[in-house]
This record gives structure tokens, C-alpha cells and sequence, in this order.
């Protein structure tokens, strides 16, 4: 026994190297092959340029992307993303232009914004026991009208005073880059470390076997949604800084490329399984495929083909890794 | 002499353990034969055979002297042999008339003749003594009583020769139980040849002509109605080999640990009071559908109760338990009857369902101390004796054994004063099962209180201090070590379940029945 634990502990102390190579192999492959092929077939493709583009890309969809990985850790979904991301930048553009508020207010308020969002699609799809799918699709459309009314349906022009969160600093990172890289990490933590991370696996598992031993999943379940719907706040602001403005039409389809980044990290949709390292690489995997793609002059139709096809090749891969690791053990 | 009408020889069913072997026997047309025999003596198994349900893997059949092997319930069917499921086969938002013709519904061009079908619907339900159904009602909207009714009338549309009827009148009234009881005997006099199961041995002597008794896969022995009385059948079913080495000392009981006063919830559980002592181990005999399972959920909180409060430790207010999270902080675990779906979390470590229900133990302001956590689970995991490569293993990769262990470990990682164990034994090889009884032993010496349902009378003689018999929903009365033999436990269980006179006399209210421990 003794021995046994030695094992164990052994294993965990150098965990973190090996989890690197582990876990995420696969995808740090995908990424370089990409990268590789991108790089032979356009030569402007390593440019400080694409490497703007493609970190600009990445901070709005990275931090959606980790409250996704929760909630479809605990088997739910959420459609609604887009929309409040749009909602909430069109809350924080009319806060900053019209009430002159500055940029750190103008952030709590999308984020109370985006939270009040995720805690009704959390509360009425636990409360009602409806299907997670349908309240967020409803808040698909709620949202998206409510950042039609608070914006007159018209592009609200914000200006400087958003600009620099998405401006590069030192070596072409921006704020927005580095508050994601942070949110990745803490989520990490949490999930892999904390009570409330256990949970969710433990509800995304099995819930009635929660509740049987005596862990209720209702508060916890909301809590997801609700930390997703803040997380989607900060993005429509990452975005409104990208484009100095607030657009009521920003963020259509943005669920889509959220879900399938998560998906193509691993994350099951069947719920209880996944890490947010790997969303944070399959969100690298969308952006490099699309920025790569729009360098070699692929068309949109094209864009879109290839992009859809990743997904589904992704996803079966996956499957093909976790039955051949459950074989081994 | 003519074949009988289905003529079985050396049948045999074998899964991992043989769940039947070497059963014989013979059904002639016109007859009612009566299948009896406790839980898990091979009633349905046999049964699912002669309807295509499940191969046979030894034996052969011939019906009407044919050989008859069928592959499927279709087949089945197709030559004239019927079964009717315990749990309805019928789709509620379709019609009667549908419901009945589902197979070969008549029709015009593709379109569905309603005048025909519904035509030929009430020629059957006529047939049957249903004439006053409408075939046009949807299936939802009939009582579960005629719901059955349209099942069996659906099972007699076309050719049927041998109908299997499995518990038929469990959801039925009375009124209901002689309407079917008088299609039966028009179904005789047509030569259908009937094999019926019923767990109500009145209703046997009733209608049966002959009584057939499986006991553990085996065929005990067949004989006539008329020639035996009801305590044979349960003797017959019970068996003799009963005095196995049962003989220790009661556990000396401590305090009151729990008391359930007039629990109530629907049918399922009526107006059940007990109560039990820290350091004893109290068990919950009864038949299947008597209300075991729902009794434990009712005090663990799973469900919601209609009426009865509930008391610990001693004290006189009723404690508040209004679900599973309120009757853990209170003391309460519980170890469910299926612990695949509702106990464990298959794919996840040992580790992580072990210490699921007492998470504050191994963290610190909501943070996992991994350290500590596995510390504490490979202590509890050797001294239940897990049989694993490590505590990182899955739960869903051990035996059975070992998965009510690791079941057993939270509890017992909870510290929980009150155990409730549902089956704790089911699905678990002999030898785990020792360690399992030594375990439960340990818990009581401790000081635990273990209130523990199981279907395997031997298991809770030998295990319990004292025995609750559970019947139809009612707690029928509490024996005391010593003063229970296995017929009198049987007795007990089937007592509910008589409707004749005899059963005022055995039937002993559960306020009684509380009373009657200390007789």
C-alpha cells in the first residue's frame, strides 16, 4: 500500500510536464502542422501581421470559450453567448459615450450585465427543468432584441477610451490577451482544483448520483451559467474595443465558433469530461485555421467548408484517443 | 393421446450464474398453470423463453408436439403464443383501436381505414366482455385497470394459443380482478392454454388448476390446485434447507437513533412506524413492489412524503428532511439498490467518490487539498480492503464487490449516525459479499444504525438483529432475533396480498406491529 501511494505521488509532483505531452499532444501537433502548412503555402503567413491578427482574434472567443467548457462540462449548453455579447457591449458603449463613465466601470457593468443574462438561463432551465438548448435559445433572441432597443439599432461609435485594451503593448500583446491568458488560468485552477470544480464534473457525470450523495446541483449549476454569461460580458467588450464601437449586430454566430473550439479541445458534449488548457488550444486552432486560411486567399465559401470539416474531423479524433486510452487502462 | 400444448424439457438459462437450470414441464390447452416461487427463483425467466424473449441455453420446447425454439417474441407470437409484460406495451397517445391492430393496421392507398379498424377493434373488445370501451379513446385516458385490459385483448387479436399472463392484476381493482378472472375462464373453454403468475396465492387457488414452484432456477414440483393448501405452496417455495448456522446473540441495541411515525406516500408506502436503535442492524423483508425501496427514499428525503414525520436521535421535534442534502447534513446516508446509476460516478477515481459526500473534510475554502484527500482515501480504501491498482482507478473498471465498497467508504467517510442500505449485496460475488457482512458488522459495533432492505431472506436472518416484513405497502410487523423462522417472514411478506378473510387475522396494523416487538 505504502508503495502504492508512493506511486501516486510520484506521478503527481511531475504531472504538470507530462500532462503537457499527455493531453495535450494532439492538439500542439494539430497546431504546428497547421502552422507548418499555412507557412509553405503563403509566404506572408510568418508576419507580425498574422500574429496580430490572430492574438486580436482570440481574447473575446478564448474567454467565452472557458465558461462554455463549464457548461458543457455540467452537460448543458448555451446559444446565447452571441447575443450578450452584443448586449453587453451595447450596455457598456452607451455607459462610457453617454454617461462619460470610464472604462473599468463601463467593464463591471457588462459583466453585471452578462451575469443577470446567464443566471436566468441558469435559474429557468434549473427551475423548470427545461432543457438548456431551448432557454438559451430563447435568450438568443431576447438578448439580441434588447441590444437592438438599447442601441436604436444603430452601431454606437465609442471612440479611444475603449481602444487600448485591445492595443498592442510589449511584443504585440495586448491587455485583452493577457486578461484572457489569466481567466484560462484560474479557470484551469478551479476546475482541476477546487470544490466547485469537482462538482461540476461530479453533476456533468452522473446528477442524480450527486444528489443521492447529498451535493445539491441546483446552485451549482446556476453559478455556471452565470459565470459563463459574465465571461460573455467581458468579450462584447474585448470586441467593442477591437472595433471602438458597439454593434447590435456583433457576435451573430459567435456561439457556433465558441462551442466548436471547446469541442475541438476534447470537451464531451455528453458532459463530465473536459479541460479548459484544451479549449484554450482549440479556440489557437480556429483562429491560426482562419487567419491562415484568409492568407492563402481561400474564399468565404471555401473558409467555411474547411472550417466545418475541422470540426467534425476533431471531434471524431477524439473519440478515437479516449476509446484507445480507456482500452489501456 | 394427443401432445400437450407446449411440452419444455431440461430448460436451462445461464448469464454468468445459471439463473435457471434443468426445468421440465408440461401445459396442456384449457389449463391455467400457476407459476409461483419468491424473487429471483426463475419465474420470468422461464416465461421469457416460451415467449421469445430470451434464448434458451439448454433444453428444447415443442408446442403441439412441433418442435419449438422461437427467435424472437415475433415469432413467438406468430405461432400462437403470447406474453403479457408487466409494464405496459401500449402507446398512450394512439387509440385502442390502434393500439390493438398496431401490427397489421387495415388500409386504403396508404391511408389508414378507420370504419374497418374500428369495426374490428370493438368485434375484439366485444369478444372479451369489453364492449363498452369506445375504440376511438386514446389509451392515455383509460384507468390503468382497463389500460391492462386493452394489453390483454391486443395480445388475443389473431391466432392465440398459450397466453402468458405476468402479474396481471397488481394495478387492477377488484371489480376488474373477477371481469379478467371471467375472460379467463371463456379463454380455457376455448382450449388457450394459460400460464399465470401472481405473487397473490388466493388468486391462484382461484383460477389455477394446476401449481408449478420454481425455487433458485429449479423446478420444486408440480401439482394440482386442489390438492394443496397455501401454506404447501410457501413451503414449497421456501424450501426446507432453512436452518443454516444463524445462531448468534443479538447486538446489544443503544439508543433511539431513528423513528419513523405513520410514513405515508400514496400506495406505494402507507402508514409505515418503527424505529431504530444506534448499533443494531434492523432489516426490511417483502416481496418486490412492496414498498421497500420507496421507504428508505421517503426517509432519506428522495421523495416527497404525504404524510409521517420522522425523529432523530431521540429527540421530540420532528427533524425537517426535505431532501437527500438536508438528511445527509443530518446524519442520514444512504446506499442505493442501483449503484451503476444513482450511486457512483462510474468513469471518475476512486478517489473523488469516495469523498464526494464529506467534501469539507479534504478542502479548504473550496479548495481540494490533494494531499489530504489522498491520504484519507487510501486509508479508507485498505481498510475496506478495495481490491484495486490504485485509488486514481475508475470505479466503473472494479467488480461489483468493490464498487459497494467504495459506496461503503463515503459513508463511512461521512461518519453518517444513520445507514440505510438498499440491496447492499445485489449483483456482488460470495466472497466480497463476506466482507461486505463483516463491514456492515463493524458499522454497528461502532455505534452506526443500519436499517438494510434485501430480497435474500437468508442474508437478512443471518445479518439482522431484527426483521421488518414489508406487504403491499404496509409494515406488517417486526420479528425479533429468534422468533422468526423463514416461513413465518414469507407468511408475512405474501399477507398483504391476501384478499380473503384469512388475512384480517395476520394483518397486524403497524402501530401493532411496533408494540409487537417487545411481545
Amino acid at each position: 500500500m505504502n508503495n502504492k501511494t508512493g506511486q501516486i505521488t510520484g506521478a503527481g509532483s511531475s504531472s504538470l510536464l507530462r500532462g503537457a505531452f499527455g493531453n495535450y499532444v494532439g492538439l500542439i501537433a494539430a497546431l504546428a502542422l497547421m502552422v507548418v502548412l499555412f507557412g509553405s503555402l503563403s509566404e506572408y503567413f510568418f508576419s507580425a501581421e498574422t500574429f496580430v491578427t490572430i492574438a486580436n482574434d482570440i481574447p473575446a472567443i478564448a474567454v467565452t470559450a472557458v465558461g462554455m467548457t463549464f457548461v458543457l462540462i455540467i452537460a448543458g449548453i448555451d446559444l446565447s453567448v452571441g447575443s450578450v455579447m452584443a448586449l453587453t457591449a451595447a450596455v457598456a458603449g452607451i455607459a462610457m459615450v453617454q454617461w462619460e463613465w470610464p472604462l473599468y466601470l463601463a467593464v463591471v457593468v457588462a459583466m453585471v450585465v452578462g451575469t443577470v443574462a446567464g443566471l436566468l438561463n441558469g435559474a429557468i432551465s434549473v427551475g423548470w427543468r427545461i432543457p438548456s438548448f431551448i432557454v438559451t435559445l430563447g435568450m438568443l433572441e431576447v438578448a439580441r432584441g434588447a441590444a437592438y432597443i438599447a442601441t436604436d439599432s444603430r452601431t454606437q461609435y465609442i471612440g479611444e477610451a475603449v481602444e487600448w485594451l485591445s492595443a498592442p503593448m510589449f511584443g504585440g500583446v495586448s491587455p485583452a490577451f493577457l486578461i484572457a491568458i489569466v481567466i484560462v488560468i484560474v479557470a484551469h485552477l478551479v476546475l482541476t482544483r477546487s470544490v466547485f470544480g469537482r462538482y461540476m464534473i461530479g453533476i456533468g457525470t452522473n446528477e442524480e448520483a450527486m444528489r443521492l450523495a447529498g451535493v445539491d446541483p441546483r446552485p451549482i449549476k446556476i453559478a455556471v451559467y452565470a459565470i459563463l454569461g459574465a465571461l460573455a460580458g467581458l468579450a462584447g467588450i474585448m470586441q467593442s474595443s477591437r472595433l471602438e464601437a458597439a454593434d447590435p449586430n456583433a457576435g451573430i454566430g459567435a456561439e457556433l465558433v465558441v462551442i466548436a473550439s471547446v469541442v475541438i479541445g476534447g470537451t464531451s458534449l455528453m458532459g463530465g469530461r473536459g479541460s479548459v488548457i484544451s479549449t484554450f488550444f482549440g479556440v489557437l486552432v480556429i483562429s491560426v485555421l482562419e487567419a491562415g486560411l484568409a492568407q492563402i486567399g481561400a474564399s468565404e465559401p471555401t473558409k467555411r467548408i474547411i472550417t466545418g470539416c475541422v470540426i467534425i474531423a476533431a471531434v471524431i479524433l477524439d473519440m478515437y484517443r479516449e476509446r484507445s486510452r480507456s482500452r489501456r487502462t | 393421446m394427443t401432445p400437450p400444448l407446449l411440452h419444455g424439457e431440461g430448460l436451462g438459462k445461464t448469464y454468468v450464474t445459471p439463473v435457471l437450470s434443468d426445468v421440465s414441464f408440461d401445459l396442456q390447452a384449457g389449463e391455467v398453470l400457476a407459476l409461483a416461487g419468491e424473487n429471483g427463483a426463475g419465474k420470468s425467466t422461464l416465461t421469457k423463453i416460451v415467449a421469445g424473449l430470451i434464448p434458451a441455453t439448454a433444453g428444447r420446447m415443442s408446442l403441439n408436439g412441433q418442435p419449438f425454439q422461437p427467435a424472437s417474441r415475433r415469432e413467438a407470437e406468430h405461432l400462437g403464443v403470447r406474453m403479457v409484460l408487466q409494464e405496459l406495451g401500449l402507446i398512450p397517445t394512439l387509440t385502442v383501436a390502434e393500439n390493438l391492430m398496431l401490427d397489421h393496421l387495415p388500409h386504403k392507398a396508404g391511408f389508414i381505414d378507420r370504419d374497418t379498424l374500428n369495426e374490428a377493434a370493438e368485434r375484439q373488445m366485444a369478444n372479451i366482455g369489453l364492449g363498452n370501451i369506445d375504440p376511438r379513446t386514446l389509451v392515455g385516458e383509460l384507468g390503468v385497470g382497463y389500460q391492462q385490459m386493452v394489453e390483454i385483448a391486443r395480445n388475443l387479436v389473431g391466432d392465440c394459443r398459450l397466453l402468458i399472463l405476468d402479474e396481471p392484476t397488481a394495478a387492477l381493482t377488484s371489480r376488474e380482478i373477477e371481469h379478467l378472472f371471467s375472460q379467463i375462464a371463456v379463454l380455457k373453454q376455448r382450449g388457450v392454454g394459460i400460464i399465470y403468475i401472481s405473487h397473490r396465492l388466493d388468486e391462484l387457488q382461484e383460477i389455477a388448476d394446476r401449481v408449478m414452484v420454481l425455487r433458485d432456477g429449479r423446478h420444486i414440483g408440480t401439482r394440482p390446485m386442489r390438492e394443496v393448501n397455501q401454506e404447501d405452496i410457501v413451503r414449497m417455495m421456501v424450501g426446507r434447507d432453512v436452518h443454516e448456522a444463524l445462531d448468534r446473540p443479538r447486538r446489544p441495541a443503544g439508543k433511539t437513533a431513528l423513528e419513523v411515525r405513520g410514513l405515508s406516500r400514496g400506495k406505494v408506502v402507507q402508514d409505515v412506524s418503527f424505529s431504530l436503535q444506534s448499533g443494531e442492524i434492523l432489516g426490511v423483508a417483502g416481496l418486490v413492489g412492496a414498498g421497500r425501496t420507496e421507504l428508505l427514499r421517503l426517509i432519506y428525503g428522495a421523495d416527497r412524503r404525504d404524510a409521517g414525520e420522522i425523529f432523530l436521535n431521540g429527540r421530540e421535534t420532528p427533524a425537517h428532511i426535505s431532501s437527500p442534502m438536508s438528511a445527509v447534513r443530518q446524519g442520514i446516508g444512504l446506499v442505493t439498490e442501483d449503484r451503476k446509476t444513482q450511486g457512483l460516478l462510474l468513469p471518475l477515481a476512486i478517489r473523488i467518490n469516495t469523498t464526494l459526500a464529506n467534501i469539507a473534510s479534504v478542502s479548504r475554502r473550496g479548495w481540494l487539498q490533494a494531499d489530504e484527500e489522498r491520504s484519507q482515501v487510501g486509508r479508507l480504501s485498505s481498510l475496506l480492503g478495495v481490491r484495486s491498482q490504485s485509488i486514481e482507478q475508475p470505479v466503473g473498471e472494479l467488480s461489483g464487490g468493490n464498487q459497494q465498497k467504495v459506496v461503503f467508504g463515503r459513508w463511512l467517510h461521512r461518519d453518517c449516525a444513520v445507514l440505510l442500505l438498499d440491496e447492499p449485496t445485489r449483483g456482488v460475488d460470495i466472497g466480497a459479499r463476506a466482507d461486505i457482512y463483516a463491514q456492515m458488522d463493524q458499522l454497528a459495533e461502532m455505534g452506526k444504525a443500519l436499517l438494510m432492505v434485501s430480497s435474500d431472506l437468508r442474508e437478512l436472518m443471518s445479518v439482522c438483529d431484527r426483521i421488518a416484513v414489508m406487504s403491499a405497502g404496509r409494515l406488517v410487523r417486526i420479528f425479533e432475533r429468534g422468533e422468526w423462522t423463514q416461513q413465518d417472514l414469507l407468511e408475512a411478506a405474501f399477507s398483504g396480498y391476501l384478499t380473503g378473510e384469512k388475512s384480517s387475522g395476520t394483518t397486524i396494523s403497524t402501530t401493532e406491529a411496533v408494540g409487537a416487538t417487545c411481545h
